[in-house]
């Protein structure tokens, strides 16, 4: 139950490498903050610091009211989940889980009750005398989960948790950590490369890059008013289809060889310059006789996923995609008219990248 | 050019004859298996099944050089049982082995964990540390004999002249500083192995474990015992089987540093076989002496190794 307070955060390796810079975040109290990026971003070195396991170069970390910068691990009331977990290999399950209590000197019985606990909520209480090589990947998990449960911490760490699961128990277990967190109302920051996982688990998500936070939003609003265009590549899958147009004269339309489509009013200030005009693949239509302003192209490979069909095809000099209801009958090959609604596309300025 | 043909063919045909009678051979994984161990089979035969036979044999008779002697039963064991000497001798080997392997294991794991950390000069230190162990140890058990010399002792003389003593220290001339020293240089000489050992054993345990003990709440020294140790003890107890074999069985370093001496003070069982069947060409009394290594030697492998496995399966 706690405010995580991130201000002006930043790491230096000490090869000089700059993984993390200016970070400023406010986690909120019982919210589920994922932080989201591509590998190498920083996530993981963000997140280890806030759990003490990495040296701040510069900035400041509040913990509830306490600044934690120059706090030991075990005195920032966190518990961590890690990638591969991380279980004592020699301990058992439950002396896994029981650990962190006993070390914290709490007594026999309450250790034995919240072990207990931890291992009804999570469905491994037949699996406590095991130890963790006895374990599938899902049960290993779910000990890692229980050892951070147990001790009731003001916040939860997450690095990339899922990551070493087949699909299926990664989509499972997933449902899972959210139904947790909703049972227990504790602020958690989780860490994952996946935007998937980012968008289904996150209150609120933080798109990183280079070590910058890019943008902080709810999933929807991340998905919709995109900050940049790394942001609007980065969420959404397939992803987000880019093409370098130019606006008209008089600031109607977007061109380029090929294509020609109307755009929203907010662009008119926006006449005769270069920009990139983003859509996304569930924005494209199949155009019928009423559209007025669609493009003409052939499409090239028809990827029918069963609940919808992805058509990729070339528009304007790009590779695009667009997905459309599987009742669709195209073959590769043959032309097509696709459709968009103006207020579907998004423009971002051609050298600075942002969403206009 | 037809005839030429002809005859290239048929050679060609003889040699894929013989290639493949060789390679069918080679096939038969019972052959091949046979062809391979035949090497190690001999040397394990001619170096040691051979001379340990014939221990077991000398120590049945009563050889003497120049004398091939006759089968005297069990007199050599119960002579050796008997002897004063040898009682102390399998003593000063128990003594020196338990000391000499406790410190090693001791300051190994404290030279491991030092060395396992970041640190400025990394590898020159870790590569100076081997130094001990690449000198043979004639060579170090001389220079230690003459750092403990009565008359030149650099220690003596180092502590003589910082005021810290007044007296010279007797290093090797009283029996019970002598096994002392004994074991100093045996670890002196034994820890790199052991460091180096338990350092690539530590390097293979993730550093993620003590950092989940650590936000656990544990310190170091509880990280030390809840997951350091726990997770090195197969490492610790190979290393440890080695160096109680190879200290139970010491020869050489008593040899050069003490001979056996202040009177028979720091002998050790080889040490002393060696004085009895070499020095004074009682062969068969010597080979008996000898074998009362084995069983100790065969009890404590044994005990290790069961444990060891026990721990791999449980
Ligand atoms: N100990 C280190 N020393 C130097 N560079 C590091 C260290 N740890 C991570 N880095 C670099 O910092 C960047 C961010 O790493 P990390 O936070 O692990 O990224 P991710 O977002 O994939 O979790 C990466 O480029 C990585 O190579
Ligand atoms: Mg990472």
């Amino acid at each position: 139950m706690a405010i995580v307070t991130i201000r002006d955060l930043n790491k230096k390796y000490e090869n000089g490498f700059h993984a993390v810079k200016d970070v400023n975040l406010e986690i909120r109290d019982k919210e589920f903050m994922v932080l989201v990026g591509p590998s190498g971003c920083g996530k993981t070195t963000t997140l280890r610091m806030v759990a003490g396991l990495e040296e701040i170069t510069s900035g400041e970390i509040r913990i509830g009211e306490r600044v934690v910068n120059d706090l030991p691990p075990m005195d920032r009331d966190i518990a961590m989940v890690f990638q591969n977990y991380a279980l004592y290999p020699h301990k058992t399950v439950f002396d896994n889980m029981a650990f962190g209590l006993q070390m914290r000197k709490y007594p026999k019985d309450e250790v034995l009750k919240r072990v207990r606990d931890a291992a009804d909520i999570l469905g491994i209480e037949a699996l406590l005398e095991r130890k963790p090589r006895q374990l599938s990947g899902g049960q290993r998990q779910r000990v890692a989960v229980g050892r951070a449960i147990v001790r009731h911490p003001q916040v939860f760490l997450f690095d990339e948790p899922l990551s070493n699961l087949d699909a299926k128990l990664r989509v499972q277990m997933r449902v899972e950590l959210k139904r947790l967190h909703e049972r227990l109302e504790t602020t958690a920051i989780y860490v994952t490369h996946d935007q998937v996982e980012a968008m289904t688990l996150g209150t609120r998500v933080v798109v990183m890059k280079d070590g910058y936070v890019q943008q902080v939003g709810e999933p929807l609003v991340l998905y919709g008013q995109p900050a940049n265009k790394f942001v609007a590549g980065f969420i959404g899958s397939p992803a987000m289809n880019f093409v370098d147009v130019s606006i008209s004269g008089d600031g109607r339309h977007a061109e380029t060889e090929g294509l020609r489509l109307n755009v929203p009013d907010r662009i008119r200030a926006h006449g005769g310059k270069r920009l990139t005009l983003g859509v996304r693949p569930e924005a494209l239509r199949i155009a019928n006789g009423s559209d007025e302003h669609g493009f003409a192209t052939k499409v090239d490979v028809v990827e029918p996923l069963g609940n919808e069909i992805l058509l990729n095809f070339r528009a304007g000099g790009a590779p695009m995609v667009a997905r459309v209801d599987p009742g669709v009958r195209l073959k590769a090959h043959e032309s097509v008219r696709f459709a968009v609604d103006p207020e579907r596309l998004h423009f971002f300025d051609a050298t600075s990248e942002a969403a206009l | 050019m037809g005839r030429g043909r002809a005859r290239q063919d048929l050679h060609l045909r003889a040699e894929q004859v013989r290639v493949s009678r060789l390679t069918r051979l080679l096939e038969s994984e019972k052959a091949l298996a046979a062809a391979l161990l035949a090497p190690g089979v001999a040397i394990l035969v001619i170096f040691i099944a051979y001379p340990f036979v014939m221990a077991l044999w000398y120590s049945l008779t009563s050889i003497r050089v120049g004398d091939p002697g006759h089968f005297v039963g069990l007199d050599n064991f119960t002579k050796a049982l008997n002897d004063l000497i040898f009682q102390q001798a399998f003593k000063n080997t128990v003594f020196y082995t338990f000391w000499a392997t406790i410190f090693k294991l001791a300051l190994g794991m404290w030279l491991a964990l030092l060395l396992n950390r970041s640190f400025r000069f990394k590898r020159i230190v870790r590569a100076s540390m081997l130094l001990p162990f690449i000198i043979p140890t004639v060579l170090s058990a001389f220079a230690w004999r003459w750092m403990f010399d009565p008359t030149f002792s650099v220690m003596n003389w180092a502590l003589y002249h910082g005021g810290i003593i007044t007296d010279r220290l007797p290093f090797l001339s009283s029996g019970d500083w002598a096994m002392w020293c004994a074991v100093l240089v045996n670890t002196w000489r034994g820890m790199p192995f052991f460091a180096i050992t338990l350092l690539a054993g530590l390097q293979t345990i993730s550093p993620d474990l003590h950092e989940a003990a650590a936000l656990d709440g544990a310190n170091a020294w509880h990280r030390f015992w809840n997951v350091t140790w726990p997770l090195l003890l197969p490492v610790t107890l190979v290393v440890v089987v080695f160096s109680v074999i190879q200290t139970f069985s010491d020869f050489q370093l008593i040899y050069v540093l003490t001979g056996g001496g202040p009177a028979n003070s720091t002998h050790l069982i080889a040490t002393y076989a060696y004085q009895i069947g070499v020095g004074s060409g009682l062969l068969g009394e010597g080979a008996a002496l000898s074998l009362f290594m084995f069983p100790v030697l065969f009890a404590v492998v044994w005990v290790q190794l069961r444990y060891l496995k026990r721990m791999e399966n449980g």
